[in-house]
């Protein structure tokens, strides 16, 4: 038997280790986080996700509050709400930079969109501002500290998620820093530059550099995002391709990818330009009379192809044509590779790149 | 692999031997930390000390190529401490008593005297791996390229079905792919001795299957591999169509691999740049790249997904499966009208029954891991549960041969190959991306710092590294990574062409090449 408790005044099931923001989610309650990534072990750092919890005397932290059964709580109370709008309130007022680009990361936009939600306009809030930027000259990660909110999800994704302990917090309080060890440089951390801090904070402060050459083009609408597979090692991670006006501007984790659930490396997350490279081949290329590789037509280098094959075929007899599919090109290449082979010349002379 | 990627997370006892997971399947790399998080043991056999070996409980440092030696060790142990699953033997394999037999003679004294893993540490490797509920193995080309490839694997199987680690969650014999569609390529048939699906060539119920699907008489026994096919190359090979590979780079023994391509009467190349292997083409056909393509690809789990287009290709460039097309129709083959790749993935499922289940639409919307017998099958996460394909689960009675070429005076030093997180394979792809540099400028040769003098090199200085096939000129990194005695590099950076070196035999069965051995000799410059 499922065990049972009520949210917002309605009975609901849910299973051992469910803390009460996963039951609350898993019904539709849109209660606000800012420290909570479902990869991650709960925090309870920023305390947005404070619920009534009938006999407990006061709020509690849902992300860390595991549901039991008989529990009743409520998500939205117009208390709850109001200490919700004064912490958010605290947060932006200390911070430098709500408005952030969404090249910065998957979830860069987070704060930004809990003040619009809660229609924060002036805070009140005056005085010091935390933060401060770390000049870091690699060419993939931002170290925008500006921004930080102190949330600490980039020192768990590290930790937790890529198990790479490259960042860590130096400080307490208001001078709080992520920073790597020794203060030193990202390159001379472990840090692999997988990217998946920069994925995972909430407020841009750790932002994808290389996205960022685009951000004069960019807008909200103009970007798209297309599902995909990424092209590199066998695990085959679901990627986001984010593109404008037809060019690759950058690499989203799908974090509801079956293979990789959110976790990207290097490769994946920062090796895409290639793509769009100026030394892609445009127009077929056919070896001529002097020797050289000249462009030509498709009609010219399909026939010049064909016809290769049938003297040689003519001349040699059909075991002297060989086929090589690649392990990058889709299955339907593959497929049609063998196919060629197969149906052309009725020899099993086929092979693909996984021998050496 | 045996089991889907969620699995990494879930066995008691983890063992790695031949991969350098964390480098070159990152992502893998991180289930296989939160187990350790969570108290999974971890056992790394590799030459390298590599990252995982870091990170690992218990670090076995074999010399390179005696992986059957170690492994024959190990079941010595599993054997004589009883560590067997009597039940899952009896019931699920057969030739256990020949087996229990044969290994009796391969102590782990015998082991250490091949390996130089000390007898102590094959013990409790053995008693760790043969205790655990949960033991799960994790390979990668560690294992497979070397002459004795086939022995390896065989080897790791009769592990996992004395002590029955296999058919269950967190366990199983897991191989790490390398490439984003070399499982999808081998699915879809492009092997010489498999038709689609892996229904194999010389079986005469997949012959009528095929011939009558395909409207020809195919070859009744199998084809030749790629190996055989560039040996033979200007002999009686005389023309090759080559889908996206950089072979000239990635095959070993370079001079023998350029010297074959162009031998061949009439070579096209299919491919994105013009690579190292286009430039030796007749025709060089522009094809669409990943993120210009729509298509299927499989992973290393069997998991079949979607790759989408998201951008238009350069130029005049085509997906690579209607040029093939274009081609066959100029030849007169039939069977090659497609408009888009839709009817093709469908025909391939059609002719498969591990794809059976499967179609376009219903890739569309989800992943199936293969086998999917049928449209109402939800996919096989894990395999062998019940069964195992042939029946029942074979002891190989293996025994150790030294790799093709061991050292010598002329050649002293083993080098031993790879790849780098920061690059991939011939880098057509991260030499070409932005920042790539910043991380990995160029290629070294790793080497221990006590070698240094004995071998008159210095720390990053150049030096000069010859094998029986050639040499070359690289950089030295001085680095606990490599043993003593022991040298690495990667064959990603053209100007670093490792594979001038490599090329001294191949496995028998799989032609997969030893490019993890190689005896070489270092001079300063």
């Amino acid at each position: 038997m499922p065990e049972k408790m009520e949210i917002d005044g309605v009975e609901v099931t849910f299973s051992e280790g469910e803390t009460v923001l996963e039951v609350a989610q898993r019904h539709q309650k849109d209660i606000p986080t800012l420290c909570y990534d479902p990869r991650l072990e709960p925090f309870g750092g920023c305390r947005l996700c404070i619920v009534e919890l009938e006999g407990a005397r006061n709020p509690v932290a849902s992300c860390t509050t595991k549901a039991a059964s008989g529990m009743v709580v409520r998500t939205s109370t117009d208390t709850i709400e109001a200490y919700r709008k004064t912490l958010l309130e605290m947060v932006i007022g200390e911070n430098r930079e709500v408005d952030v680009h969404p090249l910065r990361g998957y979830a860069s936009g987070e704060l930004m969109s809990l003040r619009d939600k809660y229609e924060i306009e002036d805070t009140g809030i005056t005085g010091a501002k935390s933060g401060t930027s770390k000049t870091d000259d690699n060419p993939f990660i931002l170290r925008d500290y500006d921004l930080c909110i102190s949330c600490y999800r980039c020192v768990r994704v590290c930790a937790e998620q890529e198990g790479d302990h490259a960042i860590n917090v130096m400080n307490r309080g208001f001078h709080t820093q992520i920073t790597t060890e020794f203060d030193g440089l990202l390159k001379d951390s472990a840090c692999t530059f997988c990217g998946q801090c920069i994925q995972t904070c909430p407020t841009g402060a750790l932002a994808d550099k290389k996205a960022l050459r685009s951000v004069d083009e960019v807008t909200d609408a103009s970007l798209n995002k297309t599902r995909t597979i990424c092209p590199y090692c066998g695990v085959g991670c679901s990627v986001d391709v984010l593109t404008n006006n037809e060019k690759i501007v950058g690499i989203h984790p799908a974090m509801d990818g079956p293979a990789n659930q959110g976790a990207l490396c290097v490769k994946g997350q920062f090796a895409y330009d290639f793509v769009q490279h100026p030394d892609r081949l445009k127009t077929p290329l056919i070896r001529e009379e002097d020797g050289e590789l000249h462009e030509a037509t498709w009609e010219d280098a399909l026939d010049k192809a064909a016809e290769g094959f049938r003297k040689v075929h003519a001349e040699h007899g059909r075991h002297s044509i060989y086929g090589i599919a690649s392990g990058r090109a889709p299955s339907e290449a593959a497929y049609l590779m063998q196919k060629f082979i197969r149906v052309g010349f009725g020899t099993n002379y086929i092979d693909n790149c996984s021998r050496a | 692999m045996s089991n889907p990627l969620v699995d990494m997370q879930k066995p008691d006892v983890i063992f790695c031997i031949g991969t350098n997971m964390t480098e070159c399947h990152p992502v893998a790399a991180t289930g296989l930390k939160k187990a350790i998080a969570r108290g999974a043991k971890l056992i790394v056999a590799d030459p390298r000390r590599i990252g995982l070996a870091e990170m690992s409980h218990l670090y076995l440092p074999l010399r390179v190529g005696s992986d059957t030696a170690l492994l024959l060790g190990m079941a010595h142990v599993i054997a004589r401490e009883g560590l067997i699953n009597e039940e899952f033997i009896e019931n699920r394999t057969s030739g256990f008593d020949e087996f229990f037999e044969h290994i009796s003679q391969w102590t782990p004294e015998w082991a250490e005297s091949i390996s130089g893993v000390p007898a102590k540490d094959i013990e409790t490797a053995a008693m760790w791996y043969g205790s655990s509920d949960k033991a799960a193995i994790y390979y990668t080309l560690g294992i497979t390229e070397h002459i004795c490839g086939v022995e390896n694997v065989q080897s790791l199987c009769n592990l996992a079905l004395m002590t029955g680690n296999v058919g269950r969650e967190g366990t199983g014999i897991n191989p790490m792919r390398g490439q984003n569609n070399i499982q999808g390529a081998g699915d879809s048939g492009a092997l010489p001795n498999n038709y689609p699906g892996f229904q194999s060539v010389t079986d005469p119920k997949h012959q009528e299957k095929f011939k009558a699907a395909y409207g020809k008489e195919i070859d009744l026994e199998k084809g030749i591999t790629k190996v055989t096919a560039l040996e033979l190359c200007g002999d009686s090979i005389h023309a090759m169509l080559i889908d996206g590979e950089n072979t000239l780079l990635s095959d070993p023994d370079r001079e023998h691999c350029e010297h074959a391509l162009r031998s061949l009467k009439h070579l096209v190349v299919i491919d994105i740049f013009l690579t190292e292997t286009a430039e030796l083409a007749d025709v060089v056909l522009p094809a669409t790249a990943w993120g210009e393509t729509d298509g299927v690809c499989t992973n290393t789990e069997r998991r079949v997904q979607r790759m989408r287009a998201a951008v238009p290709p350069p130029g005049e460039a085509k997906p690579d499966w209607w040029i093939i097309c274009q081609i066959a129709k100029r030849l007169g083959f039939r069977g090659f009208d497609y408009d888009t790749p839709k009817p093709i993935f469908n025909e391939l499922c059609h002719l498969s029954p591990i794809y059976a289940g499967l179609d376009w639409e219903r890739i569309e919307k989800s992943e199936y891991q293969w086998p999917v017998p049928h449209k109402a099958h939800p996919g096989t996460p894990r395999l062998h549960e019940d069964t195992f394909v042939n029946g029942k689960g074979i002891f190989s009675n293996v025994h150790y041969r030294d790799p093709a070429e061991t050292i010598s005076d002329d050649f002293p030093v083993w080098l031993t190959t790879g790849r780098r997180l920061q690059s991939y394979h011939t880098r057509t792809q991260t030499g070409r991306a932005q920042g790539i540099d910043y991380l990995l400028p160029e290629e070294s040769l790793e080497v221990n710092p006590a070698d240094l003098e004995k071998w008159e090199l210095a720390d990053g200085e150049w030096c000069k590294m010859s094998s029986a096939r050639g040499s070359i000129t690289i950089k030295v990194k001085a680095t606990n990574r490599s043993p003593r005695g022991t040298v690495f590099a990667s064959f990603s950076f053209a100007d670093v062409p490792v594979n001038l070196l490599t090329g001294s035999g191949y496995d028998p069965v799989t032609h997969t090449a030893e490019l993890k051995v190689c005896p070489v000799k270092l001079e300063p410059l």
